[in-house]
């Protein structure tokens, strides 16, 4: 049933990136570029989607999830420094290609070689991220150790 | 503002949300995408059946698209392999240390009136634009 959930979600996220034009970089660029012939379309993207998740996390908040033991609500809410340094680092990505993770996926339907090899890009970046967490980690106790 | 589609941008963002919250009602979890997708990058990354349920979805919804009138285009991307190969890498890398991207903390997070999301939204979004004033007007503006 969650794997159901997923499909159903994905397939309709997709949807609303599809009918939105959210799915064309040109498209993001053209909000993202507030000096040339903006295009404020994600604005109103973005309002939308937040007043009906805003409503339906309203409702979702205080219930048990249908499929699920808990909600998975994030617990953090420190404005710290990976989060600084990872929106500034993704903002610069964004900002070169248009495309951020939802529709970079998306558009691996269309087959193109230049999307498919960002995919693979966006993938390694995510993977190094985590190899880097898993060595700073493991390398912690020695560190610990250094001044004592 | 020619290009500007208020209406089609609103019922998009409005099934952009949809999702989010019907994510939220069966399974709890957040529709953050770089989240999802970063889930299953690992040898042994647990949770993964309902991940790579909602990425199938994803691109299934251009693919139905196209039944509908909605031609499947070819996404405009930049002419220098480098500029790609580089954006990914910043993307996958930024989004995994900032815990999020546009859906996870700019419509879930901001909808759940998170400040780390909302910071993170702010700067994303203004580092962005900053990015590509600088591509498109030189740095002069």
């Amino acid at each position: 049933m969650l794997a159901l959930a997923g499909l159903i979600c994905g397939f309709v996220f997709g949807w609303g990136l599809l009918i939105s034009g959210m799915m064309q970089p040109a498209k993001v660029l053209a909000f993202l570029d507030v000096f040339g012939a903006w295009d404020p379309s994600l604005l109103v993207v973005m309002a939308a989607a937040l007043a009906v998740g805003g409503a339906g996390y309203a409702v979702a908040r205080p219930r048990m999830p249908l499929f699920a033991a808990r909600n998975l609500w994030p617990e953090k809410t420190m404005i710290d420094a990976p989060l600084v340094i990872g929106a500034t680092l993704f903002g610069v990505g964004w900002g070169l290609s248009g495309l951020c993770p939802g529709p970079a996926i998306e558009n691996l339907a269309t087959l193109s070689p230049r999307l498919i090899v960002f995919v693979i890009a966006m993938a390694l970046g995510i993977a190094a991220h985590d190899a880097w967490q898993r060595w700073r980690v493991a390398a912690a106790p020695l560190a610990a150790n250094a001044d004592g | 503002m020619a290009n500007f589609t208020p209406l089609s941008a609103a019922i998009g963002g409005a099934l952009i949300g949809l999702a989010a919250a019907l994510l939220m009602l069966t399974t709890g979890r957040i529709a953050g995408i770089s989240g999802i997708f970063g889930g299953l990058i690992g040898w042994n990354a647990p949770d993964r059946d309902w991940r790579i349920a909602f990425i199938v979805g994803l691109i299934l919804a251009p693919l139905t698209g196209t039944l509908m009138g909605y031609a499947l285009v070819e996404p405009q991307m930049p002419a220098s392999w480098a500029v790609i190969i580089i954006a990914g890498l910043l993307v996958g890398f930024g989004t995994r240390l900032g815990g999020g991207c546009t859906s996870g903390h700019g419509i879930c997070g901001v909808a759940r009136l998170s400040p780390r999301s909302l910071a993170a939204t702010v700067i994303f979004v203004g580092v962005a634009m900053v990015v590509v004033a600088v591509l498109r007007h030189g740095l002069g503006g």
